[in-house]
């Protein structure tokens, strides 16, 4: 079941609103996407926890209508202020 | 704690380096599988493999176990290292070779 980026990106801000995010539709297809997410939320934390704030805030959907979703993790450097 | 937990457990704490993944190292079924084996192999450490896709139990244990929604996931001495993504990130940066004990080529 696909899914729509605006969509993604929407739950992704609402759970970590300080979120600069980058969706990629990999295929064209509405099914396989790349995130880059980055926030100050993520310092400190190891890359598992990042991904899992990312997969918690797509509320189970990962996984399930939401097939394939690669996920990158930073916290932002001043580079990209 | 439920049986799929249990053997879980067991399967992470018996084998150093063990990859739950959808198919076989030879016939992966997934593209995040795929990428995984091929990171394994480039690192040229001894691993075990599990196929979820043989084993229901197994398949849906594993994403409560490490409240990971995902498969693959790579388990490293006991302990949950991540997917593929995470996988391919610490290969990159040489954190996965340390972690395995071989040496960044």
């Amino acid at each position: 079941m696909p899914m729509a980026a605006t969509e993604i990106e929407r739950l992704i801000r609402e759970a970590i609103p300080d979120a600069e995010i980058e969706i990629t539709d990999l295929r064209g297809d509405g099914d396989h996407y790349a995130a880059r997410v980055v926030s100050a939320t993520f310092a400190g934390m190891p890359r598992v926890r990042q991904h899992q704030l990312v997969y918690a805030a797509l509320g189970g959907r990962m996984g399930g209508e939401l097939h394939a979703l690669q996920l990158e993790t930073a916290v932002p450097t001043g580079d990209e202020e | 704690m439920s049986d799929a937990n249990n053997r879980i457990g067991e399967i992470v704490k018996a084998n150093e380096v063990v990859l739950f993944m959808k198919g076989t190292p030879l016939f992966p079924q997934c593209g995040f599988s795929s990428r995984a084996i091929t990171i394994l192999e480039h690192l040229g450490v001894p691993f075990e493999s599990v196929d979820v896709l043989q084993d229901p139990e197994i398949r849906a244990g594993i994403k409560d176990y490490s409240d990971w929604p995902t498969i693959p996931q790579l388990y490293v001495k006991g302990e949950f290292v991540g997917g593929s993504d995470i996988m391919m990130e610490m290969f990159e940066s040489g954190e996965l070779q340390q972690l395995v004990g071989v040496e960044a080529s």
